[in-house]
């Protein structure tokens, strides 16, 4: 009997290797989307049954909504993959042979993803996520383009160096916990290291805090550690922008956040919110003015991505019950969002045959649903109300506005210029002369509307489950 | 006793001749001279791997040694070797930083990372604190040297060495679990790494492995 934990692993797991043997991309399209849904229902038994936590595999109330929402969007995004993976076959643009490869590596990624957050084992944890990187690493080359391969290629490296550098925090963790715990796979184990937290070195954990948010805030995009992100949102297959974005930068803020925890255990040792509070300030407003000069719509959508990552990063660093509410509520929100944006944009860019900005226009003349579709995503990601982005922002904001008025406001900056730059683009995108090729689009509009109903849905109603259960969360948190 | 103070000897000794090898790393101007250096490098990390396996009667250990022994001081040199003759590149490597302030920079480098390791784990055993210390100051200058140079065949030789700085910290920490898995996992980054090189080059894309030169492809720039 296998039990609903093992399930998320087990389930993508089996399902790369059928998908690597199987020929045909009909047919492993549907087993993709099928094991994706497969995952989801497993993961979401697990509210329901309560399976226990062992020395490598853990759930508790905080893995348990990230899980649920990878293999969510997992899902949605496999349906969308579907419908965008026949359009690239029918131009050419990837062989069958490549398919096969997507598709099992779609899997593996899951996996890895799936694996990192049950991960009760801060080796394990690392050595997922580094499967994580390897996988997208070869999914954003897949075109085999001049830029692909050089998207690849700097995400690699850049992913490498923070990959390095978070096992490097990693031992320090180890090292710390050692003479407590004794040596062994133990001094490793998640569980036991929180419950013997406060007898750590405090020097040996701070220094080993600043590796692993080096290390592992490279992958969750923070500036100046970004400098991968737009290139590999921009250059992979659409559906992979929709996971990085969505998924993979949660993981990799799931494993921050961990060790957030376990430094808060410690009385003597630093206060690793105010660094959080730092990184994700620049990275907001960083992000923000990059926006205003982008050419690209994948890559726009991308620095939007980064400055949502700095919010995100940024009210779980101030912490508290709110914030940290608010900062959980941002990144759902914020995943949904995206990877609906990402799935018109997919749609869009092969209508239109280009990602240029320049070139497409019009879009709500000649392909309304898509380019209404984006509209909606746009003023949802930008945090307009009544949408679910709207309020965690304002949540986020507030919070902060109570506590260090500065901040603050020097955020609340932040999210505007991001509008700014958002709806400037979207102007040209959406609205004006129609420009480029008006093709009808063959897509699924499905994942994109229901995640769209999702966030709108979330902005005027919260059902009470979930507000308590985020707010169990955002206690545990600290 | 005796033993005791030999086997921190050694260790220490081993560990300080990775930091020189990385030191000697950062001024070789020649790719091959710089992957017979690498290959000195991986040497001296298998032999102190090896040690550690003895010391701390960890058989496991060994699997680690023999992986940067056979994998990272003989296989990936050579292929390196073939490829940057295939590609041509085996002439002078442009270094954006010169080879002076980059010993300098390097030396900074190794006095942070004592500075920060040593007054840090005071209270660890010396022979781990030293270890660290050693094993921050060859990631530091591995990412030094990454940093400080254009090719892509070099940053991958400062990328590798950078890891062999973790192997070390790893082995270094007594009784760490996961370190062959971990090392293992790394060789199977690497190996990625060495086939893109040589993928770049078999698809004829890039006219050359010039780092500036792939940067005309990106998006933005027209």
């Amino acid at each position: 009997m296998i039990d609903a934990l093992a399930g998320v692993l087990v389930i993508p797991a089996a399902a790369a290797v059928l998908l690597a043997a199987l020929p045909g991309y009909r047919l492993t399209a549907r087993l993709n989307v099928l094991a994706a849904l497969l995952t989801f229902v497993t993961a979401s038994s697990l509210f329901v049954v309560h399976p226990e936590s062992g020395t490598y595999l853990l759930v508790d109330d905080l893995n348990k909504v990230f899980i649920v929402l990878t293999t969510f969007v997992g899902f949605t995004t496999s349906v969308f993959s579907a419908s965008y993976i026949g359009h690239e076959i029918e131009i050419g643009r990837l062989t069958p042979r490549f398919v096969r490869f997507y598709h099992a590596m779609y899997q593996v990624l899951m996996f890895a993803m799936n694996l990192a957050l049950v991960a009760n084992n801060i080796g394990l944890m690392w050595v997922a996520i580094e499967m994580a990187t390897l996988t997208t690493v070869l999914m954003v080359g897949i075109y085999r383009t001049h830029e692909a391969l050089e998207a690849a290629w700097k995400y690699f490296i850049l992913g490498s160096v923070g990959i390095a550098l978070a096992l490097f925090g990693t031992i320090l963790i180890y090292m710390a916990a050692r003479p407590v715990i004794g040596e062994g796979v133990d001094a490793m184990v998640w569980s036991a290291l929180m419950s013997r937290a406060a007898q750590f070195d405090p020097a040996l954990l701070n220094l080993a805090f600043i590796f692993l948010l080096l290390g592992y805030g490279t992958k969750v995009g923070l500036a100046p550690l970004h400098a991968w992100l737009p290139d590999a949102h921009a250059e992979g297959p659409t559906p992979i922008s929709a996971v990085l974005s969505g998924l993979l930068l949660n993981v990799a803020l799931y494993a921050l956040l961990r060790f957030k925890m376990l430094l808060a255990l410690n009385p003597e040792a630093i206060a690793p919110g105010p660094l959080m509070v730092i990184m994700g300030l620049i990275s907001c407003l960083f992000a923000a003015f990059m926006l205003y000069r982008r050419r690209d719509i994948k890559r726009m959508f991308a620095y939007s991505s980064i400055e949502h990552m700095g919010i995100i990063v940024f009210a779980f660093g101030m912490g508290g019950a709110l914030a940290n509410f608010a900062g959980l509520l941002h990144m759902t929100m914020h995943s949904l969002t995206k990877s609906a944006i990402f799935f018109a944009v997919g749609h869009i860019a092969q209508v239109k045959g280009t990602q240029k900005i320049a070139d497409m226009g019009g879009l709500t003349v000649t392909n309304p649903v898509l380019g209404w579709g984006l509209v909606l995503g746009v003023v949802a990601i930008a945090g307009l109300p009544p949408l679910g982005i709207f309020m965690s922002e304002f949540l986020v904001v507030s919070s902060t506005f109570a506590r260090e008025p500065w901040l603050a406001i020097i955020l609340a900056l932040g999210i505007l210029v991001a509008l700014g730059g958002l709806f400037l683009r979207l102007n040209t995108i959406a609205f004006g002369e129609p420009r480029g090729p008006t093709a009808k689009a063959e897509a699924s509009y499905v994942p994109m509307f229901a995640h769209l109903a999702l966030v709108f849905m979330a902005g005027i109603y919260m059902p009470a489950p979930l507000v308590k259960g985020f707010e169990n969360v955002a206690r545990l948190l600290g | 006793m005796l033993r005791g103070n030999l086997s921190f000897d050694v260790a220490h000794l081993l560990a300080g001749s990775l930091v020189l090898v990385s030191f000697m790393q950062l001024y070789q101007d020649r790719l091959y001279a710089l992957l017979n250096v690498y290959a000195l490098h991986a040497l001296v990390l298998a032999a102190s791997v090896g040690w550690q396996a003895f010391v701390q009667d960890a058989p496991h250990l060994y699997v680690t040694a023999v992986i940067a022994l056979v994998f990272k001081a003989i296989i990936i040199p050579a292929a390196l070797h073939r490829i940057i003759v295939r590609l041509g590149i085996h002439r002078e490597i442009e270094t954006v930083v010169g080879a002076g302030p980059t010993m300098l920079l390097g030396m900074g480098l190794v006095a942070l990372s004592m500075v920060v390791m040593l007054r840090v784990t005071a209270e660890a055993d010396p022979l781990a604190r030293e270890d660290l210390a050693f094993a921050l100051s060859v990631v530091l200058l591995g990412l030094l040297m990454m940093v400080t140079r254009r090719n892509a065949v070099s940053q991958v030789v400062g990328f590798m060495s950078l890891e062999n700085g973790l192997v070390l910290a790893a082995t270094g920490a007594k009784g760490m679990p996961l370190v062959v898995e971990i090392s293992v996992a790394f060789s199977v980054l690497i190996a990625f790494i060495v086939v893109g090189i040589f993928l770049f080059r078999i698809r004829e894309r890039f006219d050359t492995v010039d780092i500036q030169a792939l940067d005309r492809f990106r998006g933005e720039r027209q």
